[in-house]
């Protein structure tokens, strides 16, 4: 059914109608909205589920991990400084490889403090072992977190929903909200074959010696190489129940013969989109919209890109002293293609810097230019001191 | 609680565990009508051959806690020694479905399957387990959410007084004027400069249904805590004093008379607590002087230079402790009791002993 619902409101329906068992959050601006539109489920007793108000959200990623362990679908969701204080855990939760979801409402991280949007927190644990598919809207957000929930079930591995803090997650947009008997049809109740059982003690997270570890890392990066498919095969199936999809793992809009390629990931392929539609452009560009930032979709990019002699890559977090991590990623996995396309990086719309329309031909205006090295390109370099520029 | 509620609970609860009155006012319990140490279980949930060192108070400690707990439980374990020693993969020691998350977050995790368990309408008992660090230190916090949140899970502490897996490190548990490699004895320094936390009136706090501090070396008195503890709803905790032969500088061979005089000397009291109330305590027939306890320990060996005039300040200040701890607690019993310190010894030896 379409309604106006606000990004929050629409995923606390979508995990609702998931039927989790066990629900855990600490509350974050700006997921916020999320734990309270769920709490509020629960009281109301549209939702049945276990709702545990931790203490943190260290215990918040604990108590989801237990309860998956014992068999239950669980859920969480956090932000920013949230996302890194459950770190730990969330390497954990994928080491011992329990399928739990975790809406990410991408915020910035501090200092200094900023409760609006950037991608810096999902970034930070890219090497935590967890699927991360990031949406461009809400109606992306609320499809994904559905299909989220069956690709754990399907490759036994934790999945993050990341969708960019406020400029989703409280924006009022019109979404096609899954009907439950839908859902029902394609989730079905949550299974856990190693989940703890007395009636077959089995151990989990055990101390393994380096006789083993490495073994057991290269069986989590192959399950992670693995779930690619998986992840393209529920969009298809969620596209044939309902007609929409997120975008699998990548997916390029714009003219197939443009020379210049943008890619973005979450809410700034909006942003982009609606530039291309709008704005005059002096040259074609297309869009490769990164759904899937993990697992790396190295082989859909390098297909992505071929043909192409630009390719700007934006980021929205930097890792400082190098550079933007999608843009440094994306050089890594093109090394070698020849001909590769020129690749510019950027970091833009930092700690919730609007990204206006017309970025996209500022953008591409550089490109008459040697490439130029890293920065954030929407930085006024004016606003610093001469020393710190 | 007014007083006359409170000496009401504590009749109750000594009626229910067959304890004969403290005093002649209270009622006295029905006799017993069958031999204890038939009702023993033989469950083992945590099964020979892990890789605990000699003497390991804290294995002894889990087996004894795993027979009364029975085969209807699944753990959520701490890192640690208890962890290390009992799952070296692909080896595991565990008959009941056990798991290990991180040093800080075991009583998180078993919130979290407590919660899978009232989810899917099942009765099984979920147990956090934890040594000293995951508990009074770093996992302090899980713990005392978990239990303001009211799951039903029985957290034990395995308390050996030192971050013994890392190699001896001071813990918040650690006694004062104890020498680990973190606080250790010096020219400038005598241990541990500060107090063991009072954990236990923390915990107390939370106005939980059922605590109690435990000795390794009364495992009857254990077993009949594990089995209240089980039988109660909602969030329990019990505290296990377990030497660690490596920690304390003891022979392993010895491990239950250290652990015996700890309590005997009132360092380490064994108490029980309703809803935050102390109910009851293991009476101290004789208590015996604290330098008796420590004298056996090299971590307290620098206490006993009596070239160091600090020495006996050290033992006296540990001295005072114990005393307070006798006074606080009420613990020198008024007369012979078959489950004072000395009588509940007599049931471990399995017979008399004069």
């Amino acid at each position: 059914m379409r309604q106006a619902l606000e990004g929050s409101q629409a995923i606390a329906q979508a995990v609702s109608r998931c039927r989790p068992e066990v629900v855990a959050a600490y509350p974050i601006t700006p997921q916020t909205h999320i734990v309270e539109n769920i709490s509020k489920l629960v009281a109301d007793g549209v939702l049945d589920t276990e709702l545990v108000s931790v203490e943190s959200e260290f215990s918040a990623a604990s108590v989801i991990l237990g309860a998956a362990a014992a068999g239950a679908r669980a859920y969480t969701a956090s932000s920013s400084q949230g996302i890194l204080l459950m770190a730990e855990v969330l390497f954990n939760i994928s080491g011992l490889r329990i399928p739990v979801v975790m809406t990410c409402a991408n915020r910035a991280v501090s200092a200094p403090l900023s409760i609006w949007n950037d991608h810096a927190d999902s970034m930070a644990v890219r090497d935590c072992g967890w699927i991360q598919l990031h949406c461009l809207d809400n109606q992306e957000a609320v499809d994904s977190t559905v299909q989220a929930f069956k690709i754990a079930q399907d490759t036994e591995l934790p999945v993050m929903v990341c969708m960019d803090g406020f400029v989703l997650t409280h924006t009022l947009e019109v979404v096609d909200m899954p009907e439950q008997d839908l859902i029902d049809r394609f989730l079905p109740p949550f299974k856990f074959q190693r989940a703890l059982d007395p009636k077959r003690p089995i151990t989990q997270g055990a101390l393994v010696s380096p006789d083993f570890f490495g073994e057991i890392r290269h069986s989590h990066h192959a399950a992670m190489q693995k779930s690619a498919a998986v992840i393209e095969s529920v969009d298809a199936d969620w596209a044939a129940l309902t007609g929409r999809r997120c975008g699998g793992l990548l997916t390029v809009e714009g003219p197939a013969d443009a020379e210049t390629g943008v890619l973005a990931l979450g809410s700034m392929c909006g942003t982009l989109l609606e530039a291309m539609e709008t704005l005059p452009m002096d040259r074609p560009v297309k869009l490769i919209k990164l759904r899937c930032f993990r697992p790396f979709p190295e082989a859909a990019l390098r297909e992505a890109t071929a043909g192409l002699r630009d390719l700007i890559v934006l980021d929205r977090a930097v890792t400082p002293g190098l550079g933007g991590t999608v843009g440094t990623e994306v050089k890594g996995t093109l090394y070698g293609t020849d001909p590769g396309p020129r690749i510019h990086t950027y970091a833009v719309g930092l700690g919730g810097r609007d990204i206006p329309l017309d970025i996209l031909p500022d953008l591409v205006a550089t490109l008459d230019k040697p490439v130029a090295p890293f920065g954030v390109f929407d930085a006024d370099l004016e606003k610093l001191a001469p020393e710190d520029r | 609680m007014t007083d006359t509620s409170n000496a009401t609970r504590l009749a109750e609860l000594r009626l229910k565990h067959g304890r004969p009155p403290a005093s002649p006012a209270e009622p006295s319990a029905p006799p017993r009508d069958k031999d204890l140490r038939k009702s023993q279980p033989r469950f083992r949930g945590l099964e020979a051959g892990h890789r605990a060192c000699q003497g390991c108070g804290e294995a002894l400690a889990t087996r004894l806690v795993m027979e009364s707990a029975g085969p209807d439980v699944m753990i959520a374990n701490a890192t640690g020694c208890l962890e290390v020693f009992t799952t070296p993969w692909p080896e595991s020691a565990w008959r009941v479905p056990w798991i290990h998350s991180l040093f800080e977050n075991a009583a998180a995790v078993a919130a979290g399957m407590e919660s899978a368990m009232k989810a899917k309408g099942h009765r099984t008992k979920v147990l956090a387990f934890g040594g000293d660090g995951g508990t009074y230190d770093i996992g302090f916090q899980s713990l005392s959410g978990m239990l303001e949140r009211y799951h039903n899970v029985l957290y034990v502490c395995y308390d050996n007084e030192a971050y013994m897996n890392t190699g001896i490190q001071r813990s918040s548990s650690t006694p004062h004027a104890a020498s680990t490699t973190t606080s250790p004895s010096g020219k400038a320094r005598m241990g541990k400069r500060h107090l063991k936390k009072d954990l236990l009136s923390i915990i107390a706090a939370h106005h939980i249904p059922y605590a109690a501090s435990a000795s390794v070396a009364y495992p009857t008195d254990i077993r009949r805590k594990v089995r209240h503890a089980m039988e109660t709803e909602g969030p329990t905790f019990i505290v296990i004093h377990s030497p660690c032969p490596l920690g304390w500088g003891h022979d392993g061979s010895v491990t239950i008379e250290v652990a015996r005089k700890a309590v005997q000397c009132g360092l380490f009291p064994l108490v029980e607590l309703e809803r935050g109330e102390v109910c009851n305590v293991m009476p101290i027939r004789q208590p015996q002087p604290v330098s008796e306890y420590l004298k056996l320990q090299s971590r307290f060996r620098h206490l006993f230079n009596d070239k160091d005039p600090r020495a006996l300040e050290e033992r006296q200040h540990l001295q005072a402790l114990a005393d307070h701890n006798i006074t606080l607690f009420n613990l020198r019993g008024d007369q012979a009791d078959p489950m004072d310190t000395a009588g509940m010894d007599t049931v471990r030896r399995g017979g008399p002993v004069h």
